[in-house]
């Protein structure tokens, strides 16, 4: 087992966001977080994070690039602590023909392989989302944390870029605002609704209908 | 002016706390005017402010035997000076966290490079070195804060995702350093445009630079060689951005160094006695330190230092600074509309620019030094000159802001759009610039003594000229402390305003 909450109360200064969390996380499970925004995803996957801080490659909802260095550079950084600083310096100044030949393939499955040398910060919004899975990729590890990391490309992008996650990492827990998306990768899904985990089952005959009642208020229900 | 959230009645007109910060500086200012002295003491200005204008009309290129020379030692003293100042600043930038660096910077920064150039004078005589390190060391205290303050804005995101157990180093390169660069860069080159003003008014104290002609030619009435000097030096900073190319100031850097001019040598028994004798307080010299007469005497020196000098000269250096700070206020938002899109069209804002330029360009030393030739040594030079400079500066800074301003299509215009559209939106932005520059000004208002204004300098060049030095370096430490105390205070006004700003050219 990679981690085990046992009725945690979780969230910032302000007070718990989530109440009694209880949640395991074996070796090979690929977790999907469904639930509206707001009912507290983020907050699960940040506890998550803080507790796997070392194994865990991370896809935050703000991708974390550095503007002004270039794909190619901030991909690298998934892998700077694999090497001595004077070789992350070198590669700053003149990446190595071993490096780039190790994170071409990379950029070019999410399609960027045209934007391999430019600067980061000029991207647009969902290029950028997938130069920061392209980092998590590189970097690599026996897990990955996402939160909503297609959110901002295309629907046949999102395929490509949660094909790669799935097959680099053995263990997988991404935050998802698309339930289909969610119902077809994950093999088990975590539903947060008013603050608790309200469905941890196993993804076997679960329909997007069953996660409706995840998104409908108590009082007015959804048209 | 952003309304005031906390307060909830909405049903009556009241002003949001920045406007009533504003009325309370107008209110001290005003206060401070009758203490002022603000009168015009030579006989006919009217006269020699025609002639002088006449020399503008007809600058005299050819008179200046030394114009090469002026400049040419104008912009090494810079260069050298900034270079220096860039580097160490950025080393220091690197341990800003450690208290005892952001003491030394601050400390460095609030003592004026006219007043380092009059210590390292006593120390080195009028060798290269006293101008380089005159302008290298304050500029090292304010380039280490800068230079700190934009690596603290790493992105925070980007921290976030590094795998664990990546080196200092790496994550400094990486992730701190690369979009700080280009600030960095900036922010240096405008250094290096200060450090051409700080060089040329080194001039004053006897170094070769641009001030030195220029005072010459000014004690002799020479005006249109005074003119043709001055217009060299705006033309210098106005193309600025054309040869001051970053891979170019490395080749002038490596030429510079060998074109400082001045006395070669220095005398390492001058030094020892600077520091073993000449600072060390008169009572204490040669004293037997366990007499209690000794440190009677002391108290005494003290008490009269501070009763009879310190006192007057801080009194006088609050007031002006105070007046000088409103006056800025008022021109610099008389100034903006000049060079804004929101009000004139391209030929009305070349005319502005080239205004403003030629204010900001000259360094406010020399402004006030030709208004004192012009009144008389009073206040009124040193309140024109400081506003007039510091308006043109912040005027300039509120023009480009104003330009970014969206307006509706259908928006009023003139005086209209002035007070109610753009003024307003900009109000905040205004303020946190007039802050940043209260600093400045003081600094600015105590060096003004040396031409005979009686703020801080007064003293402290008189007792330099006595040579009495260890009285010189206690009104230094003190007019150090009163610009700390300033920035203290202006830091806790920007923070209880929210007032924050991302232009780094009005600072220091």
């Amino acid at each position: 087992m990679l981690l085990k909450l046992v009725k945690q109360d979780l969230g910032y200064d302000r007070g718990p966001v989530l109440r009694g969390v209880s949640l395991g996380i074996e070796a090979g499970d690929r977790i999907a977080l469904v639930g509206e925004s707001g009912a507290g995803k983020s907050t699960l996957l940040a506890a998550i994070q803080a507790r796997l801080r070392d194994r865990a490659a991370l896809v935050p909802q703000n991708p974390g690039l550095v503007a002004s260095l270039s794909v190619f550079h901030n991909v690298y950084m998934g892998r700077l602590n694999r090497h001595p600083s004077w070789y992350n310096l070198l590669n700053l100044a003149w990446p190595r023909q071993r490096e780039t030949a190790a994170i071409r393939p990379l950029v070019a499955r999410l399609g960027l392989q045209d934007k391999l040398f430019e600067r980061a910060g000029e991207l647009s919004g969902g290029q950028q989302q997938r130069v920061g899975v392209c980092r998590a990729l590189h970097q690599g590890g026996e897990l990955v944390l996402g939160d909503e990391p297609v959110s901002a490309v295309d629907s046949h992008q999102a395929r490509t870029v949660l094909d790669a996650l799935h097959e680099q990492f053995g263990t997988v827990v991404l935050a998802m605002h698309d339930v289909e998306l969610a119902l077809r990768y994950a093999t088990r899904i975590v539903g947060l609704k008013d603050g608790v985990i309200a469905l941890d089952r196993r993804n076997t005959g679960l329909k997007v209908s069953d996660l409706d009642f995840l998104y409908r208020d108590r009082d007015a229900p959804r048209s | 002016m952003p309304p005031a959230a906390e307060t909830s009645s909405g049903l009556r007109p009241r002003y949001s706390r920045a406007v009533w910060v504003s009325f309370l500086f107008i209110a001290i200012a005003a206060a401070c005017l009758p203490f002022a002295d603000l009168s015009i003491s030579t006989l006919d200005p009217w006269t020699e402010m025609e002639r002088m204008l006449w020399g503008v009309l007809t600058p005299d290129f050819l008179a200046v035997s030394n114009l090469g020379t002026a400049i040419l030692q104008t912009v090494a003293f810079a260069l050298v000076g900034v270079a220096l100042a860039a580097v160490s600043g950025f080393v220091m930038a690197q341990f800003f966290h450690l208290r005892l660096v952001r003491l030394l910077c601050a400390v460095a920064r609030a003592i004026h490079e006219i007043f380092w150039a009059l210590i390292f004078l006593q120390m080195f005589g009028l060798s290269p070195l006293t101008g380089v390190l005159a302008i290298a060391i304050p500029y090292a205290g304010i380039c280490a804060k800068v230079y700190a303050e934009t690596l603290e804005e790493a992105p925070p995101a980007a921290l976030k995702v590094l795998p664990a157990g990546v080196s200092t180093l790496s994550t400094f390169f990486f992730v701190r350093l690369p979009d700080a660069w280009v600030h960095i860069k900036n922010y240096t080159l405008y250094r290096f445009e200060c450090g051409l003003r700080s060089s040329a008014v080194l001039g004053f104290v006897g170094l070769p630079t641009l001030g030195y002609y220029l005072e010459t030619a000014f004690s002799e009435g020479n005006y249109s060689e005074a003119a043709a000097l001055l217009m060299i030096f705006y033309v210098l900073i106005a193309t600025l951005r054309v040869w001051a190319k970053p891979r170019l100031l490395g080749l002038y850097l490596v030429v510079a160094p060998f074109l400082l001019s001045g006395s070669s040598q220095i005398r390492l028994d001058n030094v020892l006695r600077f520091l073993g004798e000449d600072i060390v307080p008169a009572p204490l010299r040669d004293a037997n330190l366990l007499d209690a007469g000794t440190w009677s005497g002391l108290a005494d020196w003290l008490g009269m230092l501070l009763a009879d000098q310190a006192l007057p000269g801080i009194v006088a250096t609050v007031l002006l600074t105070q007046i000088a700070l409103v006056a800025t206020a008022f021109l610099s938002l008389a100034f903006f509309p000049l060079i804004s899109e929101k009000f004139f069209g391209r030929f009305g804002r070349t005319l502005g620019h080239i205004f403003l330029v030629v204010l900001r360009s000259t360094p406010e030393f020399i402004l006030v030094y030709i208004f004192l030739q012009l009144w008389g040594p009073s206040m009124l030079p040193a309140v024109v000159a400081l506003a007039l400079h510091n308006g043109a500066i912040i005027g300039h800074l509120l023009g480009r802001y104003s330009d970014e301003i969206r307006l509706r299509p259908d928006s009023p215009v003139g005086i209209n759009r002035y007070a109610f559209e753009i003024v307003p939106r900009m109000y905040g932005q205004f303020l946190a610039f007039l802050f940043y520059r209260w600093e400045v000004i003081m600094r600015e208002t105590a060096i003004l003594g040396v031409l005979g204004i009686a703020t801080l300098g007064f003293y402290i060049d008189s007792a330099i000229a006595d040579i009495r030095l260890d009285r010189a370096m206690l009104l230094i430490f003190i007019t150090a402390l009163l610009n700390i105390g300033i920035d203290s205070l202006s830091r806790l006004i920007r923070d209880r305003l929210r007032l924050s700003t991302r232009v780094e050219s009005c600072r220091g």
